[in-house]
């Protein structure tokens, strides 16, 4: 539908209508916006729910969410606004994004814009007027699939969702880790953080206590220990991390060499390294509220989670089990002490999110110290 | 960790009488901690005063006392039970305070009695404000800048270091009591003053206002093991200036970006952890100030508050249940999510609406106060809604209040703004009242910037631009045909909250037809769970809210269900009595095998507590939402909707009785119900049972009304029909009073917010609500009934209750006895018989309660009304029969018999045999309304009830008024003024008290006759404002030199009497005991007399109960 055919109802029918079509055929109605207003604009992508109240455009800018739609379960989206001191990296990672309401009037001391013209200057966009808990419902029991969205009949989006490849099986890290090396921070411990898709608050974690080096993803393990750093750091990204071979093999050769922390994709990897499986999880974990014990205290962290792939149990038996998530049993943490090595499949970092595991930072500091 | 197998029995404090700050939310609180505690296999104790609570029903707890709560009886009942630990975090404000004594005075070191949830040290840390400050600083946090004063010169040099404006805040108080912003010194003077006498400790915070910032607020849980987690955020709507329970507020905080909330949630942790409440939940208030985000910490509650209960109904998180088990022990992440059932409870609830709350106030009842909200708290209850978005929501909410209003203007109400200047509007909703919300929408229409609304208001535009939406989509069908309304368009009004009864003001059709037009369209809510996950798991609860989105997920029911319709937001004449009996009906329905639904709003309450009923809707009780409830459970299938209860929740559902289909009205038909409020067919009814009824007529204008008078003669009773609580209600005395009486019935006049308008928002006067005007029976006493009648026709008499204040006084306002004390066997039997034949002649099947006012031994029927009344759980703890649970069965087809046969109601259940004498008290919100005559009159005004039980009238009215916070004095002088019709029965009081010892002060007519009689007065006082000297006292100056100790004030009928309310007020504001009837005196004088013969005793309920009716004497306890 045109917007003109809108124009006899004056009720914010700015944008026209829209369908959200999944890969199994399921249809939701709503309005575009930014990118995808022109009619025939057609995002695709493997579509995760995020159940996070806070954090949008540190959702919306998170490589780890390269090649997905994500559907916000909070109504109000928007709210206050954009800046950009809150991107985790220089430009939104989203396919496009999905909302029951896109705030146009945002409000804060901090906003220098509104989302949509924001996610439109990078020639992306969304729907908006979405049920979306009736999607996350969807999700929830018929698992992460992928969709298309846009101004466009129902078939063509159905076909476009089908036509998708999801992330299982992809290799998504080369479409966003650093082309070329940068530095970050000034201490005296020197870290080379590989970049599978990092986001700007782990650097800038890691950077409070060290000098990082963000390296790019296929950096080889000789170059890595070339630098002789005294840690090194796998960080997040995007897609599945079995098809990554090439960066695990890369990874088994700086086992027991170099302490190493890993999170996120990083520890999916490294437990790949140690020997161990990953698979996908039904709809995964991408909120900020997940309760996490950690088994050495039996202190439970509420976490930032983003993941949809997960290390088997019990498939990484040279590793211990320290951290699991409460809600459904899944391994958030592993370390092997003899190693030097450990990871975390959360968040420390938070952005968005509860802080409660920054320290794992400084735990990787004095793991540093330990060995220097 | 896990269950602490040390303890063996808990005392839990409840919070006592609802007070303004003080409400349902402790009996959700309460009634949760007692089911955890015992669930877990402790043995509770409970002390509450208040019998209108489910807390104190006898199965709640091991020991239940309806005793003070004095720190007297919390003695005597730890001396008694022996417990092990005190669980002091359940009972607001009241049960921290006390518990902070107990330990002071060594009772709980020598009992070897354990504080569970907070110690005392933490207790002091977070309620003694230079503490509270001090601890802040030592973590790096900031709080405004301030400093404390003991003394009105402290308050003066520590204000003039910080500078204008300052905000003033008594320490250890309760709802923000004596709290007030000073812009300049002779401010600071008055309101340091004020809040210096306040404080328990003298003490005040003198600080820097922040008026105008943001103001969030952080619910919190902490276990023993340090886990902390946020329940929920919460932002208030009106900026910082407005106490938070003053305040809209909305659910999750909307305008913080993610490292903000982190930032204040690092705050907050870092707060409960220094303070060291150790487990449970604490509440934080944090101002922000919206220009820089420079984040300050308020103030925080080390205890279960109102804004737990709301974050808890908000989210679907029960903080109360969990802090029970917390403090006994148990971890989070060892308490199961009781939502999803497979996650622990040690998570953050994230949720998938906007929940915003609007506070309920009483203004119209209490002429004289200014409406202006501040930092004291006023409302008397509150309403939550559910929606998808905030504009959804917000109009849902206002709906919810009901106060006439259909939604955020767009109805009849907002004809109130048209004739305001915009600039004159904009001055006012710069100022908070009960008003802005609609004055901003009116704003907004009349086009000027949500930023220059935001720059008076200091509201944050992004809820202004909410209220922008709402009224583009109105203008958007200003004119328009109801026709020309397509489904789509359909769906954007009902996104933004929009009702059908605003949608027919607008297109100018009528509800009905509206709703019918829509229905047609297939445009109907769908239901959304609350499962605080935003539905990242499956729910087990179904808990639901009304939306309009494409799915819906009413789960499929099993069996037919019966609704209930609870009483919505507390107001004065319509409270948590109401939802005592909803949730008891609910409880004897599903022991009965029926699957209940609940419908309600009130998020203070137990009934919305999700554990209470099969289902649960938080929704308004208008017509439109209660209907679509009904057309979902008959979607749900296995039956459907067997059907509705409207007789439990006061006068909210059974307005609804003539809107809902007849045939799904269980209990006593609507046209009964019509009968009964109708005065002609009622006053028939009775001509026709040979009933007497006091002599009078129904009128719609000021003539008619004459004309009544010149039949009936002076004094009459003047009330609106179809009202709760006696609003309105006026005894007049002459014919200038008379005329203004009919005009504020008739007025409507919203916007100047005077006591005409109150009433005219309700309907006002019109043809099918006329006013009736009765001739009034002075000095008759006054009894109420509850009773029940069963299908066949048997009548149970619940109980007779004699009122202390003669007729005249509201029965809501009045002090109570069970048994009678004054009235033969004869006129009881009488009463009796009437109520028999009223209930048989209006068809009743369920409760009914008739009110009588007895005069020189005859009987006369003032009202009669097919309902539960407000003294029902009164009535039920008196005598122990379960009234509200036998009139829910009764209601659904049950008859006493079955009842009998069951076990449920004893086969020689009386209340006459109850073998003690039980007293409800009224208690009153005076104190928080200095401009306010503390008077007693036909309009109710109290806000709580509490209980004394004992072995005679004397002690239990003597405990009654000790639980009312007013307890009788031993000794010193007794104040006489009274009217002159009152003198001689003052007589009879006054030689009492001079029997105990005490001396004798009356102004001079009282005096006089005092001493024609006999009575010795030992000064005669000048009436205020006359200063002939003489040699006599000055009777304000007699009063605040605290010689007097109880003050007896009786006025003339109703009216600005300057001399009477001065003396109320003084007496209030010292806070004397003011009895302002003879008869309160007289059972004064009888229980000061017993007190001093028999002194302190205690015993619980269970005690009473088995005793009852075996005729086993009180055994005295010291």
């Amino acid at each position: 539908m045109k917007g003109s055919e809108m124009a006899a109802s004056p009720v914010r029918h700015e944008c026209p209508e829209a369908l959200l079509v999944l890969a199994d055929g399921t249809v939701f109605r709503g309005r575009a916006f930014g990118a995808l207003c022109a009619e025939g604009t057609v995002a695709t992508g493997e579509l995760v729910f995020n159940t996070v109240m806070s954090g949008y455009q540190e959702v919306i800018t998170d490589p780890s969410y390269a090649g997905q739609v994500v559907a916000f379960t909070y109504p109000h989206i928007g709210n206050y606004g954009i800046n950009a001191a809150d991107e985790e990296s220089d430009h939104p990672q989203v396919r496009a994004i999905v909302v029951r309401d896109l705030v146009h009037r945002p409000s804060s001391w901090r906003a220098e814009g509104n989302l949509e013209d924001y996610l439109a200057a990078h020639g992306l966009g969304g729907i908006s007027g979405v049920d979306t808990r009736r999607l996350t419902r969807h999700l929830r029991e018929a698992g992460a699939m992928c969709c298309a969205l846009g101004v466009a009949d129902e078939a063509t989006l159905h076909a476009a969702a089908r036509a998708e490849p999801g992330t299982e099986g992809q290799d998504l890290v080369g479409s966003v880790t650093t082309k070329t090396p940068y530095r970050a921070g000034s201490g005296p411990l020197s870290i080379v953080a590989l970049d599978y898709g990092i986001k700007r608050s782990i650097v800038a974690g890691l950077a409070a206590h060290a000098t990082v080096e963000v390296v790019p993803a296929a950096t080889p393990a000789s170059e890595v220990l070339a630098r002789h750093p005294d840690g090194v750091f796998l960080s997040n990204g995007p897609g599945d991390p079995a098809a990554l071979g090439g960066l695990v093999d890369e990874l088994s050769q700086l086992l027991a060499k170099v302490p190493i922390f890993g999170i996120c994709l990083g520890h999916q990897l490294l437990a790949s390294a140690l020997g161990g499986s990953t698979y996908k999880l039904t709809f995964g974990h991408h909120g900020g509220n997940h309760p996490v014990k950690r088994l050495a205290n039996g202190v439970v962290e509420v976490t930032s989670q983003n993941h949809g792939y997960a290390v088997a149990a019990d498939s990484v038996s040279g590793a211990d089990v320290t951290h699991v998530n409460l809600n459904d049993g899944v391994i958030e943490g592993l370390a092997v002490p003899a190693m030097r090595c450990f990871s975390v499949q959360y968040h420390p970092e938070a952005s968005p999110g509860p802080h409660d595991a920054r320290y794992l930072f400084a735990e990787f500091v004095r793991m540093m110290q330990g060995a220097a | 960790m896990s269950r602490r197998n040390d303890l063996e029995s808990i005392l839990v404090i409840g919070s006592g009488p609802i007070v303004i700050g003080q409400a349902c939310e402790f009996d959700y609180s309460g009634t949760q901690a007692c089911r955890v505690l015992r669930e877990e296999g402790y043995r509770v104790v409970l002390v509450n005063s208040n019998p209108a609570t489910i807390m104190t029903d006898p199965e709640l707890a091991d020991r239940t006392y309806i005793e003070p709560l004095s720190l007297d009886v919390l003695t005597a009942v730890i001396e008694r039970e022996r417990p092990d630990a005190l669980l002091p975090t359940m009972g607001g404000q009241t049960a921290l305070n006390l518990a902070m004594g107990l330990a002071d005075r060594g009772v709980l070191a020598a009992n070897g009695v354990e504080l569970i949830g907070a110690k005392s040290e933490a207790i002091q840390t977070a309620e003694n404000r230079e503490r509270f400050k001090k601890a802040m600083t030592e973590i790096g946090l900031a709080c405004p800048e301030s400093g404390f004063a003991h003394t009105l010169e402290e308050a003066l040099a520590v204000g003039e270091s910080i500078g204008f404006p300052l905000m003033i805040r008594p320490s250890f108080i309760l709802g923000g009591a004596g709290t007030g912003i000073a812009n300049d010194r002779d401010e600071l003077v008055k309101l340091a003053a004020a809040g210096l006498a306040a404080s328990p400790i003298t003490e005040i915070l003198v600080e820097r206002s922040i008026a105008g910032w943001k103001e969030y607020e952080l619910e919190l849980m902490r276990d023993g093991a340090d886990n902390c987690v946020v329940v929920c955020s919460i932002e208030n709507f009106d900026p910082m200036g407005v106490h938070t329970g003053d305040s809209i507020t909305v659910a999750p905080a909307q305008t913080l970006s993610d490292p903000e909330y982190q930032l204040m949630r690092d705050s907050a942790f870092a707060c409960i952890r220094r303070v060291g409440v150790e487990t449970g939940g604490s509440n934080i208030q944090f101002a922000v100030d919206p220009r820089s985000g420079e984040q300050l910490v308020i103030e925080m509650n080390p205890r279960v508050s109102r804004s737990s209960a709301l974050a808890s109904k908000a989210t679907g998180f029960p903080i109360a249940k969990i802090a029970a088990r917390l403090a006994v022990g148990y971890r989070l992440d060892e308490v199961a999510n009781d939502i999803t059932k497979a996650t622990p409870a040690s998570f953050e609830p994230t949720i998938d609406y906007v929940v915003t709350k609007i506070p309920r106030w009483a203004f119209e009842k209490l002429p004289g106060t200014p409406d202006r909200l501040g930092t004291r708290m006023q409302s008397v209850g509150e309403v939550m809604a559910i929606g998808r978005t905030f504009p959804e929501s917000l109009q849902k909410a206002l709906r919810g209040l009901e106060q006439g209003r259909a939604g955020l203007n767009a109805d009849a109400g907002e004809a109130a703004y048209d004739r305001l200047e915009t600039d004159e509007l904009l001055e006012r909703a710069a100022l908070p009242t009960p008003e802005r919300p609609f004055q901003l929408e009116v704003l907004i229409r009349r086009e000027v910037p949500v930023e220059r609304v935001a720059e008076a208001t200091g509201i944050d535009p992004w809820f202004l631009h909410g209220i922008a939406e709402i009224v583009a989509a109105r203008r958007s069908l200003e004119g328009a045909e109801l026709a020309a309304l397509d489904a789509g368009r359909w769906l954007e009004l009902k996104h933004l909250g929009f009702s059908d009864a605003q949608v027919a003001h607008l297109t100018g059709e009528r509800e009905e037809d509206v709703r019918a037009a829509r229905l047609a369209l297939g445009v109907r809510p769908t239901f959304k769970t609350v499962d605080t996950c935003g539905a990242e798991f499956a729910a087990e609860t179904p808990y639901y809210y009304s939306t309009y989105e494409d799915e819906d997920e009413v789960r499929p029911a099993s069996r037919p269900r019966v609704l209930i319709l609870g009483s919505g937001p507390n107001r004065i004449g319509q409270g948590i009595e109401f939802d005592y009996c909803c949730v008891h009906a609910s409880l004897a329905l599903r022991a009965a095998g029926y699957e209940t639904v609940m419908v309600n709003c009130n998020p203070e309450t137990v009934s919305t507590d999700y554990d209470t009923s099969d289902r649960l809707y938080f929704e308004p009780l208008a017509e439109e939402d209660v209907l679509a409830v009904i057309a979902a459970e008959q979607e749900a299938g296995a039956g459907g909707v067997a059907g509705v209860i409207l007789a439990l929740g006061g006068q909210t559902p059974l307005k609804l009785a003539g809107r809902l289909p007849e045939s799904l009205v269980l209990g006593t038909s609507a046209s009964s119900i019509d009968l009964a409020e109708d005065r002609e067919a009622w006053s028939a009814l009775c001509a026709r049972l040979e009933i007497p009824q006091p002599a009078g007529g129904t009128v719609r204008s000021i003539e008619e009304a004459r004309e009544v008078v010149a039949r009936v003669g002076y004094p009459v009773l003047v009330r609106p029909s179809y009202v709760l609580g006696g609003r309105a209600m006026e005894i007049v005395y002459d014919d200038d009073r008379l005329a203004s009486a009919m005009a504020e019935l008739a007025g409507f006049d919203a916007v100047s917010g005077g006591p005409a308008g109150s009433l005219g928002r309700e309907g006002g006067l019109s043809a099918e609500r006329p006013v009736l005007v009765d001739r009034f029976l002075e000095d008759a006493v006054e009894v109420d009934v509850d009773a029940i009648r069963d299908r066949t026709g048997e009548v149970l008499i619940g109980g007779v209750l004699e009122h202390v204040e003669e007729a005249g006084v509201h029965s809501g306002d009045s002090a109570c006895a069970l048994p009678p004390q004054t009235l033969s066997g004869e006129t009881i039997a009488v009463i009796e018989r009437y109520t028999r034949e009223i209930a048989e002649a209006l068809g009743v099947q369920g409760p009914l309660n008739v009110q009588y006012a007895v005069k020189l031994g005859q009987v006369f029927v003032i009202e009669a009304n097919p309902r539960a009344s407000r003294t029902v759980p009164f009535v039920a703890k008196a005598t122990g029969t379960p009234l509200a649970k036998i009139a829910a069965r009764v209601i659904v087809g049950a008859t006493l018999d079955d009842l009998r046969a069951e076990g449920m109601l004893a086969p020689d259940a009386g209340w006459s045999q109850t073998g003690q004498v039980s007293v409800k008290e009224a208690v009153l919100p005076f104190s928080r309304f200095p401009e306010v005559d503390a008077l007693l009159g036909p309009e109710m005004r109290s806000t709580g009830e509490v209980m004394g039980i004992a072995p005679s009238f004397g002690l239990a009215f003597a405990k009654s008024q000790i639980a009312a916070g007013t307890p009788l004095p031993d000794g010193g002088t007794a104040l006489f003024s009274l009217a002159d019709r009152d003198k001689a029965q003052g007589v009879l009081a006054a030689r009492a008290l001079v029997d105990l010892g005490f001396g004798i002060a009356a102004t001079e007519g009282t005096a006089t006759f005092f001493a024609a009689e006999g009575v010795p007065v030992a000064s005669v006082v000048e009436k205020v404002g006359s200063n002939g000297g003489r040699g006599r006292v000055e009777l304000l100056d007699l009063v605040r030199s605290g010689e007097v100790t109880i003050v007896v004030n009786t006025p003339k009928g109703r009216g600005p009497r300057a001399d009477g309310a001065s003396i109320r007020h003084a007496a209030s504001q010292a806070d004397v005991p003011i009895l302002t009837t003879v008869a309160a005196a007289r059972a004064a004088a009888a229980g000061i007399a017993e007190w001093r013969r028999f002194g302190l005793s205690v015993k619980s309920l269970q005690e009473h109960h088995a005793a009852a009716g075996g005729g086993e004497a009180f055994p005295p306890q010291s």
